[in-house]
């Protein structure tokens, strides 16, 4: 790894107070996302993906709280940071979209107010009477909008987003996150809510945009099929900790944790559509009543007797790691 | 908002005035009691004499009759004459109206006053000692009956501590010449401070007892719709830009948690009217309310029947304006 990551997760452990007891849904989460690459986040419904960037955004809900660990950003330390210097940071060097955009834009409010804001409140080049920084702010606006591609943006500035389009919905929320130019954009999600023909529409306007504006991008998804399209690295989390993390095309090639394999099983084939899919049998386990030993094992086909004790990340050769004790006995 | 929709309100308005009068009329035709006999007391007159009198007040003609009449002179804006004040029905209402007006906008500001920025502070600190306190207090606020709290506020602050008047609108000396009909803009207007006052603490009861069980439950609701909408994507969204927690609350939360508190402040708006009969008897205050609790006890017709119109008027619009409040907080909302 050359450049120094500009976010760095260690030991990430974010916590929820609930009925049935303490859910510690990011568990010892270790991450880095490097200048300018593309961050795939992969895991299923519940595994802690969008916690644990819920946690780098500060935007934890009570009763959930980050129990420990570090998340380093551009060399400052995030969970100790107040959230006034916390709240200058998100929207203007961090950025998030949601996975809905329906519900993601305030209903209430046209476009423009919505990009406009962001600017007024983070761009330090604005200056001039408070009608000239709208003014410039209403400018970047449009600008942001020609750029995410909404047609004819000068005539849509003052719609509001129930007038969109489900794709172009997607579009706008993404104007606002990149409206400062952040170095680092999380991008929630970004296409589940999509049509499959605006899905790819979408996923390569963020890809052409991190290039352009050099930003780094970390994909949370479930979709193994986007991140080998759009991702230099992925994370595979499970059950709240990170299983295994490689450079997408190894991964892909040789997945090494049963996980992995798994995912990459059940994704249906065009070459083989008479083939039954694979899924993966069984459920997440309760985090509630987490069992001791790989949390995966209950599910795993291979799984042994030594699996019940305490798996660490085993770092392998290619810039990998792999959360598994047959991973490297298997080679 | 288009006028072809304006209009067709309007029009809405007529079947709701139509059964509003047949009702009244109905009711008022069953209750026991004769206007006449009421009147006459024990003067002793002939019978020659009460007919003429019968006569004279429309009332020797069948029910059905009666109710045609009225109908047709209603139409032409005639809406005859008050048994009691000798005087045409719409000179007395609108002689007592203003007062009424005064004392249902002052209890409005001041239920909305507190109930939304209580309803969104009990939301904000959800489970805190203010938002048990606010949630208790708004239980009592909706279960005390009005004339009871009345009673006991005229007790504790006109009759105990002897720091506000008992009854009426103003002193004597308060008197300025009308310009709006509601004393407190005129006695300003009028630059008289001392009236102003003195009007001022003719009106804090009643308006406090009128507004008290609107302000409960306008606080209950904007809680409610304030921590749903906290909950929703676009605030996770606003705090992502990295707005003020200010802007986040005020900006994209409340306007959107406004939405159900406009809807239920028009028609708790439209309940105040019944309770300005209560609340207007108990302090003495001369408006429309007690001038008709006072005209259902003497049966005088014309008057109540002309007052339950207005009524039915101002509730309907007052549903309206709410629906063009919602356009505003809500612009997929289009009429």
């Amino acid at each position: 790894m050359s450049a120094p990551p500009i976010l760095s997760v260690r030991g990430l452990r974010t916590t929820f107070a609930t009925r049935h007891g303490m859910v510690t849904a990011v568990d010892g989460v270790d991450l880095e996302v490097l200048p300018g690459e593309c961050l795939g986040v992969v895991g299923e419904s519940g595994c802690g993906k969008s916690v644990t960037f819920a946690s780098v955004m500060g935007l934890v809900k009570p009763p959930g709280r980050i129990a420990g660990g570090s998340i380093r950003f551009l060399d400052q330390e995030l969970t100790t940071l107040d959230e006034a210097r916390f709240r200058a940071l998100r929207g203007r060097d961090m950025a998030m979209t949601m996975q809905d955009a329906l519900t993601a834009l305030n209903p209430a409010y046209t476009v423009a107010d919505q990009i406009m804001e962001v600017v007024l409140e983070h761009d330090a080049s604005l200056d001039g009477s408070a009608r000239q920084r709208r003014a410039q702010a209403r400018a970047r606006a449009l600008e942001m909008m020609d750029l995410v591609g909404i047609p004819s943006a000068a005539k849509r500035l003052d719609d509001y987003p129930h007038q969109f389009s489900g794709g172009m919905r997607q579009r706008i929320m993404i104007a606002i996150a990149l409206a400062c130019r952040p170095r680092l954009l999380i991008a929630d999600e970004p296409t589940t809510a999509l049509d499959v023909t605006i899905q790819a529409q979408v996923l390569d306007l963020i890809s052409t945009l991190r290039t352009e504006l050099g930003m780094s991008v970390v994909l949370i998804t479930h979709d193994l099929a986007v991140v080998a399209e759009h991702c230099d690295r992925v994370v595979v989390m499970y059950a709240g900790q990170v299983v295994e993390t490689a450079p997408t095309r190894a991964l892909i090639d040789a997945p090494e944790h049963p996980y992995t394999r798994g995912l990459l099983a059940s994704i249906p084939r065009l070459s083989a559509l008479d083939a039954p899919l694979d899924p993966i049998d069984g459920r997440v386990p309760d985090l509630v009543d987490l069992p001791p030993g790989c949390r995966f094992r209950e599910r795993c086909t291979v799984a042994e007797a030594r699996c019940t004790s305490e798996v660490p990340m085993v770092p392998l050769a290619g810039e990998r790691a792999v959360r598994c004790v047959l991973a490297e006995g298997g080679r | 908002m288009s006028l072809g929709r304006l209009i067709e309100r309007l029009a809405q308005l007529v079947p709701v005035l139509l059964g509003v009068s047949a009702i009244v009329f109905l009711m008022m035709a069953l209750t026991p009691g004769d206007p006449v006999e009421i009147m006459l007391g024990d003067q002793h007159v002939t019978e020659e004499q009460e007919r003429a009198l019968r006569h004279d007040m429309g009332l020797d003609l069948p029910p059905h009759e009666r109710f045609v009449k009225f109908l047709a002179n209603a139409a032409q804006g005639n809406f005859g004459q008050s048994f009691f004040h000798r005087q045409p029905v719409m000179d007395v209402i609108a002689s007592r109206l203003p007062a009424t007006i005064e004392l249902s906008l002052v209890a409005l500001v001041l239920a909305l006053a507190t109930a939304i920025p209580l309803g969104v502070l009990a939301a904000v600190k959800k489970d805190s000692w203010l938002d048990r306190a606010a949630t208790v207090t708004s239980l009592f606020g909706v279960s005390l009956p009005g004339f009871w709290f009345g009673i006991l506020l005229l007790m504790l602050f006109a009759v105990h501590l002897q720091v506000l008047p008992v009854a009426g609108r103003a002193g004597y000396e308060s008197e300025v010449a009308p310009i709006t009909h509601l004393l407190l803009i005129d006695t300003l207007l009028r630059g008289r401070l001392d009236a102003f006052l003195d009007a001022l603490s003719h009106i804090i009861l009643p308006a406090v007892t009128l507004g008290l069980p609107m302000a409960a439950i306008l606080t209950r609701v904007t809680r409610t719709s304030m921590l749903e909408v906290l909950d929703q994507d676009y605030v996770t969204f606003a705090r992502a830009k990295g707005l003020r927690r200010r802007a986040v609350l005020a900006k994209h939360a409340l306007k959107n948690a406004l939405i159900p508190t406009v809807t239920v402040a028009a028609i708790e708006t439209g309940s105040l009217l019944g309770g300005n009969m209560v609340v207007e008897t108990v302090f003495g205050w001369p408006g429309l309310g007690r001038l008709v609790v006072e005209s259902i006890f003497v049966r005088n017709y014309p008057l109540v029947q002309a007052a339950v119109l207005i009524y039915a008027i101002t509730y309907v619009m007052l549903n309206f304006l709410a629906d063009v409040l919602y356009t505003v907080l809500n612009p997929r909302v289009r009429l």
